[in-house]
C-alpha cells in the first residue's frame, strides 16, 4: 500500500487528477451536494473535445523543442464545416461526410509538415500561417452555412451510457490505443527518442522524418475527429468553433506532466488536466465570479498545479 | 606537509545505495603532476567533482593550501581557490564563442573591450599549448569538432587573470586528441608543473600516465589502493594494481581473405581525393590520421548511404555520447534496445519480455556496472554509458558497424574485452569500420586508411600500423 502510494506520487499525472478532484469536491461542498454527478457528466462531455486535441498536441510537443501545432483550431473548424456541408443534413451522407472531413484534416497535417520540412519554416510559424490558409478555405467553402448535423450524428455526440458520454468512451479507447503506441510500437519509441535528441535518434537507426511527419498528420487527424463530433454536439459547425482549443490543447499538455522540452509524453495527464480545467471554470461559475476574476483565478490555479507537479519531478 | 597544494582526508560520497567514494585520502604537492588511474566506476570522476566543489562530500575533510575548509565547499569557492577542471563531459557552452566561454570563468574580464582581452588571453594560451591549433577565438563552440572543443577547454583551464592558479584537474584530456596534440598537451603539463602549478591527470592511457606523472595513485571501488612514484611503476604493475591482468596482445597477423569474400562498403570521401574506402565482409578497417580530418564525415557518409555503395544493415557507435549517443530520459535497457526494436516486434507490438531479455543479456556480456537495467542511463559513469552504446550496436542485426572513436573514457580492462569481442564478431562475419584517435588501437585492425584534409592519403596494411608510419602518412602531402 505504502509502496503503491510512493509509486503514485512519482507519476506526474497524479497532480492534475488530484487538482481536478479537489476542485470538484470544493464545488459540491459549496452547492451542498447538489448536481455532483451532473457536473461530472458535463465535465466528461466537454473535456472530451479538449482531450482529443490535447493528445495530438502532446505527440507534437513530445517530438522535441520548437515543435507545436498552432493549426488545431483552424483544422477543427475546417473539418466541422466540411462534415456538415457534405452530410447536408442527410443520414445517408454521414459516412462520406466523416471521410471527407478526416481527409481534409489529414491534408492539413501533410501541408504543415511540408512547410516545416521542405521550406524549413519553424513549426510555430508554419502551423500559424497555415491556420490562416485553412480558416480562409473553411470560410469560402462554408459560406453562410447554418446546416444542422444529421440526427444520428448529434445523437451519437450527446448519447450517454449509464451517465457516461459515448464520445468520452470513444476518446478513452483512442487514449488507451495511443498509450500502447507510445510504449510498444517503433513509431511511439521513435517519437520519444526524436524528442530527446534528434541526431542520436537518427544515428540509432530511427527514421526521424517519417516520425515527425506522422506526428503532425496524427495531430491534424485528431483535430478532424474533434471537429466532426463537436459539430454534432453543438448543432452544427461555426467558424469560431475551434477558437478555445488552441490554449486548451497546450495547457492540458503542460499541466498533464508531458515534458515541454520533448521526449516524455503522458496520456493520463491529458485527461486529468482537461477535467481540471473544465471543473475549475464550473467552480468559479458556481461561485458567481465575474469573467475577469475567473480568468485571473484560472491562470493562477494552472500555475499552481504546474509548480506542484514540476517540483515533484526534479531529482 | 606545508607544500601540500590540496589534501583530502577520509572523503566519502554516496548516491543512494551506491557508495562512490569509501574514504579517500589524497594529497597533491605544489608543482606536482599526480596520475590517477582506475577502472570505470572506481570513483575517479566523483572524486574530482568533490574537489571542484560540484559535489558535497558525505564525510571527510578537505584542505587547500594547508588551510582546512570549514564552510560550504562550492564550485565558486573552488574556482576562487584556483582549482580548475577539464571534465570528460565537456562543459563549454555550445552557443557561445571560444572567447565568450573564457569570460564565463574569468569575471574580471569586463568593461569595454573585454572580448578583445578574452580573445588575446585564450589565443596566447592555445598557441602556447597547441602550436598550430587552427582555432579562432571567434569560433562558436558548436561549430568545432570535438577534438578542438577539448583543446579550447583545456587551454581555458590554464588561463590566468586575477585569481591564482593552484590545481588543474584533467579528466581524460587526450581522449579526443590525436597523437600529435596529445603529445603537445603532455609536454605542456611538464612546463606548467615546473612553474609550481599542480596537475591531476586522469587517463586510461597508461603510457601517458607513466611518462607524465611524478606520482601515481590507483583507485578501486571508491578507495585508493596503491600509491607510488611513477618511476616505480611499470605498465604491468600498474595494471595489476588496478586489479586486472595485462593483456598486451597484438594481433599477430591480418586476416587473409579469399577473393570470393564480398565487398560490403565502397565509398570515396565526398570531401575530396581519388582513393576510395573499401571494406569486405568480416574485416576490421581502421580510419586514422590527425583528428578532425574527415574521418567522422566519412563514417556519416557511409551511414547515410550518400555516394556510398553499402550492402547490409548499419549500426553506428557514437564517441560523442552526449550529442550523438545516449537518450537522457531513458533507462539503460531502453538505450540498449532502441536499435533492435523492429526485430523485437511480435504481431506489430514490441515484445517487452524479449526487450528486457536483450537488455539483460548485453548488460552481462558488456559487464555494465548497474544493479538494474531499468535505472536511468545517467546513473552510469561515462565509460559504462559507452558500454551501453556498444551493447546497442552489437546486440542489433547490423552487418556493418561504424565506430566514431568509441573508446573515450573506457578503462583498459573493458577495452581489452571490447577488442576481443570485435575480433570474435569480425570472425563471425561482421564488418567494422573504426575511427580511432589512439594509434595503439590500430593494431586490432586488418587495414587502415589515413585521412588528411578530407582525403584518403594512404592505405596501410596491418604490419605498417606503427606509430611512426601512421604519423608519417598523416603529415605526408601526397599519398605514399
Amino acid at each position: 500500500m505504502n509502496q503503491s502510494f510512493a509509486y503514485l506520487k512519482k507519476q506526474p499525472w497524479v497532480w492534475s487528477f488530484a487538482a481536478a478532484l479537489a476542485v470538484w469536491l470544493i464545488t459540491i461542498a459549496y452547492t451542498e451536494g447538489q448536481g455532483a454527478t451532473a457536473i461530472l457528466t458535463a465535465a466528461l462531455s466537454f473535456a472530451t473535445f479538449t482531450i482529443i486535441v490535447g493528445l495530438g498536441q502532446m505527440m507534437v510537443i513530445t517530438t522535441g523543442p520548437g515543435n507545436v501545432d498552432l493549426s488545431i483550431p483552424a483544422t477543427i473548424t475546417l473539418s466541422g464545416v466540411v462534415a456538415m456541408k457534405v452530410m447536408d443534413e442527410q443520414t445517408a451522407m454521414i459516412i462520406p461526410g466523416i471521410v471527407a472531413a478526416l481527409g481534409a484534416a489529414t491534408l492539413v497535417g501533410i501541408f504543415n509538415y511540408g512547410l516545416i520540412r521542405l521550406l524549413r519554416i519553424p513549426p510555430i510559424i508554419a502551423t500559424l500561417s497555415s491556420s490562416f490558409l485553412i480558416l480562409s478555405t473553411a470560410i469560402s467553402y462554408g459560406r453562410g452555412i447554418r446546416i444542422k448535423p444529421p440526427l444520428p450524428l448529434s445523437d451519437f455526440a450527446t448519447a450517454r451510457i449509464f451517465g457516461v458520454p459515448l464520445s468520452a468512451i470513444l476518446v478513452l479507447v483512442i487514449s488507451i490505443g495511443l498509450a500502447v503506441v507510445l510504449k510498444r510500437t517503433v513509431y511511439g519509441r521513435s517519437v520519444l527518442a526524436v524528442g530527446q535528441n534528434m541526431r542520436a535518434a537518427w544515428l540509432a537507426g530511427m527514421n526521424v522524418d517519417r516520425t515527425r511527419f506522422a506526428t503532425y498528420v496524427l495531430s491534424a487527424f485528431f483535430s478532424g475527429i474533434c471537429g466532426i463530433v463537436l459539430s454534432g454536439f453543438s448543432g452544427g459547425a461555426a467558424l469560431n468553433m475551434g477558437e478555445e482549443f488552441l490554449l486548451a490543447s497546450i495547457a492540458t499538455v503542460v499541466i498533464g506532466g508531458t515534458s515541454v522540452a520533448g521526449g516524455r509524453a503522458n496520456v493520463p495527464g491529458i485527461w486529468g488536466a482537461a477535467l481540471f480545467m473544465y471543473l475549475l471554470v464550473t467552480m468559479l461559475n458556481t461561485f458567481g465570479a465575474s469573467a475577469g476574476v475567473r480568468l485571473i483565478l484560472t491562470g493562477l490555479m494552472i500555475i499552481g498545479v504546474i509548480v506542484a507537479a514540476g517540483g515533484e519531478e526534479q531529482r | 606537509m606545508s607544500s601540500d597544494s590540496i589534501r583530502l582526508d577520509g572523503v566519502e560520497k554516496s548516491f543512494g545505495a551506491v557508495r562512490a567514494l569509501a574514504g579517500v585520502d589524497l594529497h597533491v604537492a605544489a608543482g606536482e603532476c599526480l596520475g590517477l588511474v582506475g577502472h570505470n566506476g572506481a570513483g575517479k570522476s566523483t572524486l574530482m567533482h568533490v574537489l571542484s566543489g560540484n559535489l558535497t562530500p558525505s564525510a571527510g575533510e578537505l584542505s587547500v593550501g594547508g588551510a582546512k575548509i570549514t564552510g560550504n565547499w562550492t564550485a565558486a569557492a573552488a574556482q576562487a581557490s584556483g582549482i580548475r577542471c577539464v571534465f570528460q563531459e565537456l562543459s563549454l557552452c555550445p552557443n557561445l564563442s571560444v572567447a565568450e566561454n573564457v569570460r564565463i570563468v574569468h569575471r574580471s574580464l569586463k568593461g569595454l573591450g573585454w572580448k578583445k582581452r578574452a580573445s588575446d588571453l585564450i589565443r596566447a594560451k592555445l598557441d602556447e599549448i597547441f602550436p598550430g591549433h587552427g582555432i579562432s577565438p571567434e569560433d562558436e563552440i558548436a561549430d568545432l569538432a570535438i577534438g578542438k572543443r577539448q583543446m579550447a577547454e583545456i587551454a581555458r583551464a590554464f588561463t590566468v587573470t586575477d585569481g591564482p592558479l593552484r590545481l588543474v584537474i584533467l579528466d581524460e584530456p587526450t581522449s579526443s586528441l590525436d597523437a600529435v596534440t596529445a603529445e603537445q598537451l603532455l609536454a605542456y603539463v611538464k612546463t606548467e608543473t615546473a612553474r609550481g602549478t599542480s596537475v591531476i591527470l586522469i587517463s586510461h592511457l597508461l603510457g601517458e600516465i607513466l611518462s607524465t606523472s611524478d606520482r601515481i595513485v590507483v583507485m578501486k571501488d571508491g578507495k585508493t589502493v596503491a600509491e607510488r612514484k611513477a618511476r616505480d611503476f611499470s605498465r604491468n604493475s600498474l595494471v595489476a594494481a588496478m586489479g586486472s591482468e595485462a593483456h598486451e596482445r597484438r594481433q599477430a597477423t591480418a586476416k587473409i581473405l579469399g577473393t570470393d569474400v564480398p565487398v560490403l562498403v565502397k565509398a570515396r570521401p565526398k570531401t575530396g581525393g581519388s582513393t576510395a574506402l573499401e571494406a569486405r565482409k568480416g574485416e576490421v578497417i581502421g580510419l586514422t590520421g590527425l583528428a578532425g580530418h574527415g574521418q567522422t564525415r566519412m563514417l556519416l557518409q557511409i551511414y547515410s548511404r550518400d555516394h556510398a555503395d553499402v550492402k547490409g544493415a548499419i549500426s553506428f557507435i557514437a564517441g560523442d555520447r552526449q550529442s550523438d549517443g545516449i537518450f537522457n530520459l531513458w533507462s539503460i535497457g531502453r538505450n540498449i534496445t532502441i536499435r533492435s526494436l523492429k526485430a523485437l516486434r511480435k504481431g506489430g507490438l514490441i515484445d517487452l519480455a524479449a526487450e528486457e531479455k536483450l537488455a539483460e543479456d548485453w548488460k552481462t556480456r558488456m559487464a555494465i556496472r548497474t544493479p538494474d537495467v531499468n535505472n536511468n542511463i545517467l546513473t552510469l559513469s561515462g565509460g559504462n554509458q559507452q558500454k551501453a552504446l556498444f551493447a546497442r550496436a552489437l546486440g542489433s542485426d547490423a552487418a556493418i558497424i561504424l565506430m566514431d572513436d568509441p573508446m573515450r573514457g573506457v578503462d583498459i580492462g573493458t577495452k581489452q574485452e571490447v577488442y576481443a569481442m570485435i575480433r570474435a564478431q569480425a570472425d563471425e562475419g561482421r564488418t567494422f569500420i573504426w575511427y580511432t584517435t589512439e594509434i595503439d588501437e590500430l593494431s586490432h585492425c586488418d587495414r587502415a586508411y589515413v585521412f588528411r584534409n578530407g582525403e584518403i592519403t594512404a592505405s596501410l596494411g596491418h604490419d605498417d600500423l606503427t606509430e611512426e608510419k601512421v604519423l608519417q602518412a598523416s603529415f605526408a602531402e601526397t599519398a605514399a
